[in-house]
């Protein structure tokens, strides 16, 4: 009965997406909405995918990497190689982003999950660093002036790209595979002595979330006319971790809500760039001290409208499991 | 002879980097904080530095103080304000502090004084290069590797043969039983920030003078630099930072005699990330089992 119940409430929400982005492609085919809200939303849309790659990472396996970026630079890189220097579509340019993404998140992942906490974030960020600096010195992607790539990001493949990133982290994180991982987030000593092969998850996770945002760099190339190595740097990084931090550790809608959030406040203060970057550093030394689980903690969106209910059918809700 | 010209600047650069690094080693090894902010009291150090030069007409000695001064009391308020509120915190937490602090003094630098460089003096000591079995060595080259033996040899004095120095390694030992056994836990702690500030401040001046050219983001690079520097040697081992950052700056320099002289930021993270791989511990230290 209860598993009927879920599956009911994820085919509504599903529709309800599906509806959503019909709606939505209407309104630009349209020009119901101006140039200037398509391109906000646009950007709202790959921050959302980058958020939630990340939150797979972060808030998931409790795996702290700071390098995003640099699997953002190695779809993009790779998705504008194919269209562009190879001239295949666009579709394929995304499939390929994301498996470059992959590969580089499996050859990083491989040695460098085996560090923890500090010395992994370390490890990540030099990761990010040296994407970059390898971008920076290719000739054949451009070098430092970088590569310029026709604008083929359309609603249709931004959504379809949201839809399927939310789906496959939420049902992986809701599979047996993503309760290992939440494991491994809360105590890994613990997992692995369960018998749980910590290493292995560890990866899996790592490989997920670097293709999910080898995904979003490909929207992200086609979205920008051009792309430079210094669009990748640690500041990118920076900006997709706040996201994850802000909305809490272990919340995906969390992570969905603070990127939608970030992206319209970043948008409207676009003008003064310092402003943006104090507020962001303010928000998040505030939030560590004040409120270290960030809005959301690990709680879902929809955990909200459950509590009447779980309290009747007797179902106690762990403050841990992630709904 | 073009390998031995290298080796000289190697030093030189891998001076600054042992400076910073001493910096980042120290905070490691008492309160267990990557503390990100570092690179950028190293940046406002060198700019403390550029106007005591250029806008109180002081000498080369003159600022190196004021701006390790300066650096010192900053560091402590860091502390005091971000840090000391989480330390009981996880490391996550504190260390997504260290990124907020970092980005928060790179950016309100650039709001209070905009983000265009600055150019060092380079007439504020005599400029002069010494011919030594035909290498040349520039006066600025001998002025920094001098002041950071200098530094150093302080601070190993203070480590080893202070009070305060005694109290600083009993903490990073065992926080807890310092605090029992009467030491004052949270000034020792802000006295190993202070120290560790003021060495980046002092690095901060001598990379204006080494490089000749400030901003507002330059504290970025060179302090992710310093922290491989000090992971190298083993972090948290005050002489493996010094070890660790002179072998960076040569291992650098080699790389850019090379002729890879592009590769040469990346070089740092290979370091970083084979060290990470094959000796986590770092060349001076030892490797600790992990108890449960």
């Amino acid at each position: 009965m209860n598993i009927f119940k879920t599956a009911k409430g994820f085919w509504t929400s599903i529709v309800l997406a599906v509806v959503f982005g019909i709606v939505m492609q209407f309104l630009i085919t349209g020009e119901i909405i101006n140039f200037f809200y398509v391109n906000t939303l646009y950007f709202i849309g790959i921050n959302i995918i980058l958020a939630a790659s990340l939150h797979l990472i972060i808030g998931i396996t409790g795996q702290f990497s700071i390098g995003h970026a640099g699997f953002l630079a190695v779809g993009a890189y790779a998705s504008a190689i194919i269209t562009m220097k190879l001239e295949l579509p666009f579709g394929l340019g995304l499939v390929a982003g994301g498996v470059a993404a992959a590969i580089a998140g499996l050859i990083i992942g491989i040695p460098t999950l085996r560090l923890k906490g500090d010395y992994l974030a370390i490890a990540t960020l030099g990761f990010g660093e040296i994407v970059r600096i390898v971008f920076l010195n290719i000739e054949y992607v451009g070098g430092a002036s970088g590569m310029t790539v026709t604008q083929l990001t359309t609603w249709p493949w931004l959504f379809g790209s949201i839809l399927l990133t939310l789906l496959v982290i939420r049902n992986f994180t809701n599979s047996t595979h993503g309760r290992a991982c939440i494991s491994v987030r809360e105590n890994e000593i613990a997992a692995d002595a369960m018998g749980i092969n910590t290493t292995y998850y560890k990866v899996i996770a790592f490989v997920i979330g670097s293709f999910f945002a080898g995904v979003a760099g490909a929207l992200y190339a086609h979205n920008f006319f051009i792309i430079q190595p210094t669009n990748f740097g640690f500041l990118k990084s920076f900006d997709i971790l706040i996201f994850v931090v802000l909305g809490g550790l272990g919340s995906m809608s969390g992570a969905v809500l603070a990127a939608i959030l970030l992206t319209i406040v970043s948008t409207f203060l676009q003008s003064f760039p310092e402003l943006r970057m104090i507020i962001y550093s303010l928000v998040l030394v505030l939030m560590m001290i004040y409120r270290p689980q960030g809005l959301m903690g690990t709680k879902e969106l929809t955990s909200f409208f459950k509590i009447g209910k779980s309290s009747k059918g007797g179902v106690t809700h762990d403050k841990n499991t992630v709904a | 002879m073009e390998i031995m010209q290298q080796l000289v600047n190697g030093v030189s650069l891998g001076s600054i980097y042992a400076l910073i690094a001493l910096g980042y080693t120290m905070v490691y090894g008492i309160v267990k904080l990557i503390n990100f902010a570092h690179g950028d009291v190293f940046m406002v150090g060198a700019f403390i530095g550029f106007y005591s030069i250029t806008i109180l007409d002081l000498g080369f000695f003159p600022s190196l103080i004021i701006s390790m001064t300066a650096c010192a009391i900053m560091g402590v308020l860091i502390e005091r304000i971000a840090y000391k509120p989480l330390r009981n915190a996880t490391r996550i937490a504190a260390l997504i502090t260290a990124i907020g602090v970092s980005l928060l003094i790179e950016y309100g630098m650039i709001y209070a004084r905009g983000a265009q460089p600055e150019a060092y003096p380079s007439d504020i000591i005599p400029v002069t290069s010494l011919d030594f079995l035909g290498v040349k060595v520039s006066s600025q080259s001998l002025l920094i590797l001098g002041t950071s033996v200098v530094l150093m040899i302080l601070l190993q004095f203070i480590v080893h043969k202070t009070k305060i120095g005694k109290a600083m390694r009993a903490v990073s030992h065992d926080m807890d039983a310092a605090r029992l056994m009467g030491i004052n836990v949270n000034n020792t702690i802000s006295a190993t920030f202070a120290i560790g500030s003021a060495l980046a401040g002092a690095a901060g001046v001598a990379f204006g003078m080494y490089y000749t050219k400030i901003e507002p983001l330059m504290g970025i690079i060179p302090g992710l630099k310093a922290f491989v520097a000090a992971v190298l040697g083993g972090i948290g081992i005050i002489p493996g930072a010094m070890v660790g950052g002179l072998l960076l700056g040569v291992i650098e320099s080699l790389v850019s005699a090379a002729g890879f002289s592009l590769w040469r930021d990346g070089v740092a993270f290979v370091v970083l990330i084979l060290i990470l791989i094959f000796r986590p511990a770092g060349l001076l230290g030892k490797n600790v089992r992990e108890k449960v």
